[in-house]
Formats: structure tokens, C-alpha cells, sequence
């Protein structure tokens, strides 16, 4: 963790709710620019994850770094300022706004321009050029104008992610971006994340295997709250143990050895 | 990138804060009550017989002054307030009592006002902007019942229930005195009210109008993003504040007087109501309802003033179940289904 | 000084246990279904008329009118909750207590046209009318019955709440509405049964409410204050959260009256505002 390239860091992170253990002694690096997955069974604990990295929730032991900074007690939004930002699992947009006031919405709060009440939005041309771009270059260009709610399903997933990018982040943490989208279009979707610039970190967390092996340049397996084993895909794939606790998971319905 | 700059974005933003033919046809028209009745329709002349209908319509821009405060916090915001009143009120009783031991210069009245009731909404926001549901209602109206139970007590200052002594007109630039027929004050009340929702209509278009919406619709989001709910919050509440206590400092200005009245529970309820009829989160609902409700109550409360609230509760049941966005949002319903085919 | 004390807190706890009988139900189902219900008083208000029509129209005795005042805010309330709350329990708190404000000034306004403005005269046993003395203090013995039926209805309440079957399935779907469905407990059956007899309680304390504080068409209105109070500091969903509010309410109501009147209900609001600073979400309340 001391490596100079690791941007977002875990160390001996624990986490429970009375008995229940959410997040049992988590180490985990993300390097600089890499694309990493994490998955695991339902209920691993992988969302929790998130929210610990995130700082909605407060980790009973452990440290959180962020560019070598400790992070463990930074409030959720300062974490967002230097650059950790999240997704969301069901969608968490604004329903009213369009998509193109929204995201040059996030982009004035990152300038600290969000606090003007006496000009106009339409004034703000870099941030509006900003949010155009963002949107884009998720392929929402075409329906920036129209109100959030009236959007498909698809193109609300990529205006969740279109929202994050708007922060600038230096670290993208997506859960379950295609979640709910046919698995055609979660292709898609994927392709448009790959294309994200990279100087941009992300753990994303999947459900569809093909897709984790197509994208992933790593991959960490979560089982209730520790990690069981993580490494590039190919030695994932290869791993007897996750074969039988993960992806053996449907064929015998309990993972137990 | 920024080269790129695509002027359809910027252009399409900005087309949504230009004006409207219909709303300077909507302004426009509020001078006419002004016109001497032989220049106006034959239709409108009997109600220009009556002076009081020039104090009427003071009242009515008031009303819609103190609406549009409302909304920036409930309709764009997403904040309920029980307890509006409170900041109505304390503008009305500062205005009043400036005049009567200080000075009677207007405007000066107004904006210390505006600088004391936006002071008052500052400070409460950081009681009332950690409550949710339930709590927020009750809070509001907790904190309003006490301002108004402070004032009832303190009846060395205010009068009590006999309502405030003693206050003093003065004139407008030092030149425009309020004459008897209400014309300087329906004047005054006017422009007053339409340099506020001009306000009012800029910090809706703005980025930290784009923010509050944002709270309104999905604060976790906002979180999410970085922003600063709480100060933003904070801030629409102080400004909203501050506007109430604008309409209310015209309420005693206007009328030169001032009663507990103005602080009460029924105020609070009656600008939710007004607000709610006309359609939140669009500035003319507040207006419109506005308009509505005092001219329907002057009509029916001449009538028979036990049942007039029989015929809003009926209004607000059927705007709800049927009408969410008011009335305003369901005309421009009808109107956008008629345009479409 | 010591005897001025006894009559408020007996004065006092009598009128809390008023103002538990008249909001219990409001809070139980605020805890169940998160419908901020305002018209719950005017169930109260209409319990309270059939009371007096009752007896000064029809003869009636007092407490046989009671059931009468239960059943018919019952049978209003579930009549209500089929055509009009049902179909918007998805929507915003805003929109329910508008409105159920809707139908408050609907019914304020009814009231008035049907029995007048004026207050509404009864007769109750003689038996209930008049006072023990105790020393130089004297304790009104309709204060004493209402102390009874508070404590007996809170004792059942508890009771059947915690050891019957409904009060069982009522307790689940309070404290989670997703699981309880999930555990096949018909929800929406369960919460109209409460609703009627909450709306039934609040109709009975409308009848009981009478002989203290009178009726007339803004009792609806008045009094829905009162209860809010109570539901919000004692927190939603929480029968003995109700009970202490109802309590606490009542005998600083009746403190203030006493040796501050000047005062006015300053004090009440002022507990309630302390006591929220203080727990956001009411004295007993979860969520």
C-alpha cells in the first residue's frame, strides 16, 4: 500500500452490525488507472464495501487512505472533493431536472459556483461546455434536454455515472452500473466505461461474469465480508475455491465446502 | 473541449429563464387597475367603482409576495413550513414599530425589515433544517406558535390583542403620499412585489437554484456529488425569510396597521394552502393562487363567512387527489395536450 | 402551594388522559402506514356530536352513547380510508396532510352548518357531575372516570398488543411494513382494522371531551394541534410513547393555565420544541 501508483487503499478494515460481520479484515489496493472488480454472492458484503470506502459508514477498525492520505475520518462529502466518488445501485438521480441542468449542476458545485443566486446558469459557458462533453461522450447528447424521468432505463444508468464524471473524480466506484439493463446493452454500457479516460481508477461491481472477465484488469471475490481471494482474471477463473464458492453457487445452490 | 462550445446546450438553457409573452402580458396587465375606468372594457368598469378594490388587489399582491417565499423553499427547496407566518409577522411588526419610534422613510422600513426577518430565518434554520417529516411540520409550527405567543405576551411592544399603536405613513422618496383610495399603496405593493419575484425568478434560474432543486429531488445525491445540503439549505431558507418579512413590512405599510394576525397559525396555513392551490415550484402558481384564493374569499366571506372554508377544503381534496401540481400545472396540462394534437 | 400542585397534576393528568384517548390511534398509524392523517380529530369531532344528538335529541343515556360515538368515527374513517387515502399512500407527506387539511375545513364547515357555532350543552349522570372534597382540596369526579377509562384503554391497549395475535401482526407491521408483507400478514386489512379502531378511540375521547372542554365545529381543528404535539413527542407508533406525551402535555397545559396564564399555551409549545431538540423523532419513537 506504500506503492506510489496505489490511489485508493483498505487496510485491516472491519465492520459489524451486532454479530453480524459485514467487512472482516479488508485489505485492498487500487492502483492508479486500473479498472478492478469485485464481486461475490449476494449479501458478501460487497455495497457495504462501498459505503465504508465512501465514508456513509464508519469502519469499526481499519484505515482508509486516498492518495496516500489517511481518509478513515473525512467526512463523505470532503472524500467526494478529493476525488472518491460512487454510483449508485438503484438509480439515484434527480427526476425533475434535465440531464444537462443536472450535470452542470455538479460541475458548478465542484467550482464552487454553486452558491451564485444572481446570474443566470446560462452564463456559466465552461461549465455547460464541461457537462456537454461528459454527456457525450456517454452518449446522452441527445436527450440532455429532456427531463430525467422521462428517460430510459439504460440511459438513466449512464446519467448516474454521467453525474460522478461531472466531479471529476480521480477514483470511480461503480455498484452494479448495469443493473436491470438486458445483458446486450450492459455490453454497451461497459464499452462506454472502458472508453473513460485513464487517467481514471474504478472498482466496479458486477454481477455477469463475461463482462467482469472482459473488463476487469483484476478481480477481488467477496464472500460474507473477507476477502476470499483476489488476482487477474485468468488465475480468478482458474481458482477451485471460487469455482465452488461463487460461480459453483447456481449449480449446487449452497456454497459450503 | 471548451472550444467545442455547443451553443445549442447554452442556447436551450438560456431559453429556459427568457420571458414569456404571457408573463409580460401577465405584469402588464396589473397596471391597468391604475387606468381612470372611462379607458378601460365596459365589462371591468362596475369594479372600479369601489375603492376598496384597489386595496384588495394590495392585498392580493402581498399575498402573492409572501406565496413566492413559500415556494422557494417548499416548491424548489422541497423544506414544509408550518410556521411561514413567523417571518411575515416579525417584518410586519418591525416595519411597524421602525415607523412608529424611529424613522417612516418606506423603504428604509422594508429593507431593515428584510435584513431583521431574514436574520430571524438564518438563526431558526439551524433548529429546523435538521427535522424531517413529521418533526419538520410540528417544529415550524412549534417555533411559529412561540414567536406568536411572545408577541401576545409582550403587548408593552405590540399592542397584544389590541393590535400595534400609533403607526406613521410616511412618503415614498419623501415625495408619494398614501392617498385614501389605496392608489399609491397598490403602487407601492406592486412594484415592491415585482422587484422581489424578479429576484425570486433570477435565483430560480441559477446555479445554486439548480442546486436547491437538486436537494429537493434526491438529496443523498447531492451528497454523493459534493454539495453542501445543509448551507445551501441554510441559505434558501435565510433568503425566503427575509422576502416574508419584505410582504409583511408592506402588509402594515400599506394598511398602517398590525395584529397579532399576522403572525398566526391561519397565516401559515392559509399561504400553504394559496401556494398549494396554484401549483408549487413555478413561481406564477404562487400568484395565481394568490389571485384566487382572495378574490374567491372576498366574494364568499361577504356571502357567509362560517362556510367559505367548506368550498377550499373541497378545492384542496380534489387538487390533490386529482390536480398534484396545482392549478396552474394543470392548465398548462390541458394546454400542452391541446397543443400536441 | 402543596394544594395548588395536587389539582394541577390531578387536573392535569385527567386532561392527558383525554389527550391519550384522542390521539393513540393517530400514532399507531402514522407508525404503520407514515400517513399523517390531520382529519384524525375530526373523527373525534363527529364522536362528539352523535354523543349529543344522542342524549339531547334522542334521550339517550351518556354512557350508552359512547359505543355509538366509537362505531360511528370507525365506520367514517374506514368509509374515508376506501375512497380517498388509499390512493395516495405513495405519495409525499405534504400531499396527505393536505389533503386530510381538505377534509378538516370540509367537516369545520359542515359542522357549523348542521349544529351551528355555538358550544354543544350536555347532560351527564349526576353521578359523574360532582366533587370530593379532601380537606381544602376538591377533585371533580368526572376527572376521576376519564383517569379510569385513560388507564383502563392504555392497559388493554398495551396488553393486546403484546400478547394477542393481532397485536402481534399490528407490532410487525409497524416496525417493518416490507418484512411483514413478506411474512404473508395481510397489511392493508391489518391497517384498515387499526384505523377504524383508532379513528373509533379518537371518536369516543371526542365524547368523552365534552364535560371538560366542550364542543363546538372548530373542535377539529383546535384540537388536531394538541394531538400532533402528543403523536411527535412521543414519538410515532409507540402506545406508551402517547401515553407519556399525553401526559407530560396535559399537566404542563394545565401548569401554564394555572400559574403562568398570562402566558397563554407558550409553555406547551415550548416543551414540544425542547422536547424535539432534544429527540428528534419523539420520546419513544424508532424511525
Amino acid at each position: 500500500m506504500n506503492d506510489a501508483a496505489t490511489v485508493l487503499s483498505a487496510s485491516g478494515v472491519n465492520k459489524s452490525f451486532g454479530s453480524l460481520v459485514v467487512a472482516n479484515n479488508i485489505e485492498f489496493n487500487l492502483p492508479t488507472g486500473q479498472r478492478h472488480a469485485l464481486i461475490g454472492p449476494n449479501g458478501a458484503g460487497k455495497t457495504t464495501f462501498i459505503n465504508l470506502l465512501t465514508g456513509m459508514l464508519q469502519p469499526d477498525s481499519g484505515a482508509i487512505r486516498l492518495a496516500g492520505e489517511d481518509i478513515t475520518n473525512t467526512p463523505p462529502a470532503v472524500r467526494v472533493k478529493r476525488g472518491l466518488v460512487r454510483t449508485f445501485q438503484i438509480n439515484t438521480l434527480f427526476p425533475q431536472l434535465t440531464p444537462i441542468e443536472a450535470v452542470t449542476m455538479a460541475v458548478c458545485e465542484r467550482r464552487g459556483e454553486a452558491t451564485t443566486w444572481w446570474r443566470g446558469l446560462s452564463h456559466y459557458h465552461e461549465a455547460i461546455a464541461e457537462a456537454d462533453q461528459i454527456l457525450t461522450s456517454l452518449r446522452l447528447d441527445k436527450v440532455a434536454t429532456r427531463t430525467t424521468r422521462e428517460l430510459a432505463y439504460g440511459q438513466q444508468r449512464l446519467l448516474e455515472i454521467a453525474l460522478a464524471l461531472a466531479t471529476k473524480p480521480k477514483v470511480l466506484l461503480l455498484d452494479e452500473p448495469a443493473a436491470g439493463v438486458p445483458k446486450d446493452e450492459s455490453e454497451d454500457l461497459f464499452e462506454v466505461i472502458a472508453g473513460l479516460s485513464s487517467d481514471l481508477s474504478i472498482l466496479f461491481i458486477e454481477h455477469d461474469m463475461d463482462i467482469v472477465f472482459r473488463f476487469a484488469s483484476h478481480i477481488i471475490v467477496l464472500v460474507s465480508g473477507a476477502i476470499l481471494v483476489q488476482g487477474p482474471p485468468a488465475e480468478i477463473a482458474a481458482n477451485p475455491l471460487v469455482r465452488e464458492v461463487y460461480l459453483g453457487k447456481g449449480r449446487h445452490g449452497h456454497a459450503h465446502s | 473541449m471548451a472550444e467545442a462550445a455547443p451553443r445549442g446546450m447554452t442556447d436551450w438553457i438560456a431559453s429556459r429563464a427568457r420571458w414569456r409573452i404571457g408573463e409580460i402580458v401577465f405584469w402588464l396587465a396589473c397596471l391597468l387597475p391604475l387606468l381612470p375606468a372611462q379607458y378601460l372594457p365596459s365589462f371591468l368598469q362596475p369594479f372600479w367603482i369601489f375603492d376598496r378594490y384597489l386595496q384588495l388587489l394590495s392585498q392580493i399582491a402581498i399575498t402573492a409576495l409572501f406565496a413566492i417565499s413559500l415556494d422557494l423553499i417548499l416548491g424548489y427547496a422541497g423544506v414544509v413550513s408550518l410556521g411561514h407566518a413567523a417571518f411575515f409577522g416579525l417584518g410586519a411588526y418591525a416595519a411597524g414599530l421602525i415607523s412608529k419610534f424611529w424613522f417612516t422613510d418606506p423603504l428604509l422600513g422594508l429593507l431593515c425589515s428584510a435584513l431583521l426577518a431574514g436574520a430571524l430565518g438564518y438563526i431558526s434554520s439551524f433548529v429546523i433544517l435538521r427535522f424531517h417529516g413529521l418533526a419538520l411540520i410540528m417544529i415550524t409550527l412549534g417555533l411559529g406558535q412561540l414567536l406568536a405567543e411572545a408577541a401576545n405576551s409582550a403587548s408593552w411592544l405590540t399592542g397584544g390583542a389590541d393590535a400595534l399603536q400609533g403607526i406613521r405613513a410616511g412618503k415614498i422618496f419623501g415625495v408619494f403620499e398614501f392617498d385614501i383610495y389605496g392608489q399609491t399603496a397598490y403602487i407601492y405593493a406592486l412594484v415592491v412585489t415585482f422587484l422581489v419575484f424578479l429576484v425570486a425568478r433570477r435565483i430560480t434560474n441559477s446555479p445554486f437554484g439548480m442546486s436547491i432543486r437538486g436537494i429537493r429531488d434526491n438529496s443523498r445525491r447531492m451528497l454523493a456529488i459534493g454539495a453542501p445540503n445543509q448551507q445551501h439549505l441554510r441559505r434558501v431558507f435565510t433568503i425566503a425569510a427575509a422576502m416574508a418579512g419584505v410582504a409583511g413590512a408592506l402588509l402594515t405599510q400599506t394598511t398602517q396597521t398590525c395584529s397579532l394576525e399576522t403572525l398566526n397559525f391561519q397565516r401559515s396555513a392559509d399561504v400553504l394552502v394559496i401556494l398549494i392551490l396554484g401549483g408549487v415550484g413555478r413561481l406564477y402558481g404562487a400568484m395565481a393562487g394568490a389571485i384566487i384564493y382572495m378574490i374567491a374569499r372576498d366574494i364568499f366571506s361577504d356571502v357567509n363567512p362560517q362556510y367559505w372554508y367548506f368550498w377550499i377544503g373541497l378545492l384542496l381534496i380534489a387538487v390533490v387527489r386529482y390536480m398534484p401540481d396545482g392549478l396552474l400545472g394543470g392548465l398548462s396540462f390541458l394546454g400542452s395536450k391541446l397543443r400536441r394534437s | 402551594m402543596l394544594t395548588s400542585f395536587i389539582s394541577v397534576l390531578y387536573d392535569g393528568f385527567a386532561y392527558g388522559m383525554l389527550l391519550f384517548v384522542l390521539s393513540v390511534g393517530l400514532s399507531v398509524t402514522l407508525g404503520m402506514m407514515n400517513f399523517v392523517n390531520l382529519a384524525h380529530c375530526a373523527f373525534a369531532m363527529l364522536g362528539g356530536y352523535v354523543t349529543v344528538t344522542m342524549i339531547n335529541h334522542l334521550g339517550w343515556p351518556f354512557l350508552a352513547t359512547l359505543p355509538i360515538a366509537f362505531l360511528a368515527a370507525a365506520v367514517a374513517s374506514v368509509l374515508l380510508e376506501r375512497t380517498l387515502y388509499r390512493s395516495l399512500y405513495g405519495r409525499s407527506d405534504l400531499d396527505h396532510c393536505l389533503l386530510t387539511i381538505g377534509i378538516v375545513f370540509v367537516s369545520v364547515a359542515g359542522a357549523a352548518y348542521i349544529f351551528g357555532t355555538l358550544q354543544q350543552p350536555i347532560q351527564v349522570p349526576s353521578w359523574l357531575r360532582g366533587t370530593w372534597v379532601v380537606g381544602n382540596l376538591t377533585f371533580g369526579v368526572y376527572r376521576a372516570f376519564l383517569i379510569v377509562v385513560g388507564l383502563a384503554l392504555a392497559a388493554a391497549l398495551i396488553v393486546s398488543l403484546e400478547y394477542t395475535r393481532f397485536g402481534a401482526t399490528v407490532r410487525a407491521a409497524v416496525d417493518n411494513q416490507r418484512m411483514a408483507r413478506g411474512l404473508g400478514i395481510d397489511v392493508d386489512r391489518v391497517f384498515m382494522l387499526t384505523f377504524a379502531l383508532g379513528s373509533g378511540l379518537a371518536g369516543l375521547g371526542g365524547a368523552l371531551a365534552i364535560e371538560i372542554v366542550g364542543l363546538d365545529h372548530s373542535f377539529a381543528l383546535h384540537y388536531l394541534i394538541y394531538v400532533l404535539i402528543v403523536v411527535s413527542v412521543g414519538g410515532m407508533g409507540s402506545i406508551w410513547g402517547s401515553f407519556v406525551a399525553a401526559v407530560v402535555l396535559g399537566v404542563s397545559d394545565m401548569a401554564g393555565k394555572y400559574w403562568l396564564p398570562q402566558l397563554g399555551s407558550f409553555l406547551i409549545y415550548l416543551v414540544m420544541v425542547g422536547i424535539l431538540m432534544w429527540r428528534p423523532l419523539g420520546l419513544f419513537g424508532k424511525r
